[in-house]
């Protein structure tokens, strides 16, 4: 790879995998993508392009919805994960958010963020519940109401808020701009970099919107139909016409209006 | 007093008493529903399986005695031991814990992510096989298990209550059941133990987060394994306490199983996810059957303890189908 965030110590690193459901659907046909420490990497794509599929398959959540890693390599901090339990995961550092938040609807804000503590015991979990709220004080105002009853923004804090219980090192953060109005993306991404900055924590985040994910990110994938398209570091995204043309919606001309659209030209495929 | 009145507060009062024994019994359907999602049919003989379990242990029989003696020659029943109910109860928590586990790993690990009438019908497989077992390993015979409790009719209550009565009135006091009474105040701490596990402790919080939502709980490191065998290990310590209860009160028997299907408007009464809940429709359906067997039962033929809680949970289904505490549906658009 030529560009400089990648000489740094990459954290986590996918090789080559391949994902089957059901033991007949190929959803996966060979990703590969390394993380460094420290950086925000953003997964791009559009619908069923596979970025929730790479984020379970690194977090082993596949196994419940029937799915399997059945080639290539998951390393973490140079060990193969592909193998354990998402509870020890979770101890090692690496935890997911997953997307459509999946807060406990009957729990309160305060009770989900707890269990993101579940696999650590000690006074420090006190010390973190106060972190979170610090860094999310609505959450500190909802603590305890019901988290089914809370707004979709304040549902994605929970889950963020929770996953960050674990004392991550890396969160790999799904789809988090979901049904969120526009501000309250920025918002939520803002948080994330602050994260990043402040805490130190890695994360690796599928998303489609590509507009808000590289101005946060450093470093992007841009995923198609299960394969890696095109890499690079996010600035260098920013300005790739195809990436501009395809993702961001923009041309040459400046923002398209819907009645070009219909003349528009068939989208570039860099496969098939 | 009236008589009539006196008359009616016993049948109220027996009738909180059954409620009360129907509600142990829904109290562990509720705990697997809550966590799982799954109906556990086979709570009722998980009841009389511990039942059968702590005669066996307390008065020392051998396990499969007529399996061995078949196949072997021997001529072995008893190892000739008695244990006091003390230790007899902690041994039979400790098979069901056993038992919990082997549900856990041989049945329902298999079947994680398989829709709940699948699931439903595992556990009426698992039913008739803990009958079978449980025949198997400690014979068919009706058995007495005696723990200690109280028996019969309370005396003091009888003396209290039959100066009630107006002057010169034929009346005798009210009979109540010692071991009804043991059974409330046992269900009453039983319960308000597992309602404070449930909010208070980390394990109960991992429970209900089980409960609401199996994928993120998996994300955060909740090791849903640990916790269906939590889940299954505390029904079995709830079928225990209502094997007692109705294994004193009316011999240790095949029939003991069928009172998982008194529970079962319980639940539709008091919902299928709630702990109190249970124990509200419990009271309710045992109140409910024997005031109207008492008021209404001579002008209907009587027998109408049998059908009465299947009509009351019946219209309970069509004008509040989640029961009375069940959770509602927390639905966003």
């Amino acid at each position: 790879m030529l560009d400089a965030g990648h000489t740094e110590e990459a954290l986590l690193e996918v090789n080559n995998i391949e994902v089957i459901y059901n033991h007949v659907i190929l959803v996966l046909k060979g990703v590969s993508l390394s993380v460094p420490k420290g950086g925000i990497t953003a997964l791009l794509g559009g619908n069923g392009a596979g970025k929730t599929t790479t984020l379970k398959a690194i977090s082993n959540l596949l196994h419940s919805e029937r799915g399997e890693v059945t080639k290539g390599s998951i390393i973490y901090r140079g060990e193969r994960i592909q193998d354990q339990d998402p509870a020890e995961l979770v101890k090692k550092g690496v935890i997911q958010v997953m997307e459509g938040r999946h807060c406990f609807e009957h729990l309160t804000v305060e009770e989900n963020l707890l269990t993101g503590a579940y696999t650590r015991s000690g006074a420090k979990v006190a010390r973190d519940l106060e972190m979170v709220y610090d860094y999310f004080p609505r959450l500190r105002e909802r603590r305890k109401s019901q988290a089914g009853y809370t707004s979709g923004g304040e549902q994605q804090m929970v889950a963020i808020g929770r996953a960050l219980m674990s004392q991550p090192e890396t969160i790999l953060l799904d789809e988090p701009s979901m049904g969120l109005a526009p501000q309250l993306v920025e918002e939520i991404f803002g948080i994330v970099k602050s994260l990043n900055e402040n805490e130190g924590v890695t994360f690796l985040l599928a998303e489609q919107n590509t507009n808000v994910a590289l101005r946060y990110a450093h470093y992007g994938y841009i995923l198609e139909s299960g394969r890696v398209v095109m890499d690079g570091p996010a600035a260098d995204l920013r300005e790739n016409p195809d990436v501009k043309e395809f993702y961001l919606g923009m041309s040459d001309e400046g923002r398209k209006s819907f009645r070009d659209v219909r003349s528009y030209r068939r989208r570039k495929r860099w496969l098939s | 007093m009236p008589v009539a009145f006196l008359n009616f507060m016993e049948v109220t009062m027996n009738g909180l008493m059954a409620g009360v024994l129907y509600a142990l019994v829904a109290l562990g359907f509720v705990l697997i529903y809550k966590a799982s999602g799954i109906f556990n049919y086979a709570q009722g003989v998980m009841a009389l399986f511990s039942a059968l379990t702590l005669v066996g242990i307390m008065e020392g029989q051998v396990p499969f005695s007529h399996l061995i003696n078949a196949i072997l020659g021997t001529e072995i029943h008893h190892f000739g031991w008695h244990i006091n109910a003390f230790f007899g109860i902690l041994f039979t928590m400790v098979v069901m814990v056993g038992l919990a586990y082997c549900v856990q790993r041989f049945v329902f690990r298999h079947l994680v992510g398989q829709e709940p009438i699948i699931l439903f019908m595992a556990t009426i497989g698992l039913a008739y096989f803990m009958e079978g077992l449980g025949d198997l390993m400690w014979g068919s015979d009706i058995k007495t298990l005696d723990v200690g409790l109280p028996q019969g009719g309370s005396l003091a209550i009888e003396n209290l209550t039959v100066g009630l009565a107006a002057e010169g009135a034929r009346y005798y006091g009210m009979y109540i059941d010692k071991l009804d009474m043991v059974a409330t105040v046992v269900a009453a701490i039983l319960v308000v133990a597992l309602v404070l596990f449930a909010q208070y402790t980390k394990q109960g919080r991992a429970m209900r987060a089980v409960a609401d939502d199996h994928q993120a709980a998996l994300s955060v490191g909740i090791s849903l394994n640990f916790i269906w065998i939590l889940v299954w290990s505390l029904a079995g310590f709830v079928a225990i306490v209502a094997g007692v209860m109705w294994g004193a009160k009316s011999g240790v028997q095949f029939s003991l199983s069928l009172i998982a299907l008194k529970a079962l408007p319980v639940l539709m009464l008091g919902g299928f996810t709630s702990i109190p809940g249970a124990i509200v429709g419990g009271l309710i359906i045992g109140v409910g059957e024997k005031v109207f067997e008492y008021q209404f039962g001579p002008m209907l033929g009587g027998a109408t303890e049998n059908w009465f809680a299947y009509v009351l949970a019946l219209l309970f289904l069509v004008f509040r189908p989640q029961g009375l505490f069940g959770e509602k549906i927390i639905e966003r658009v």
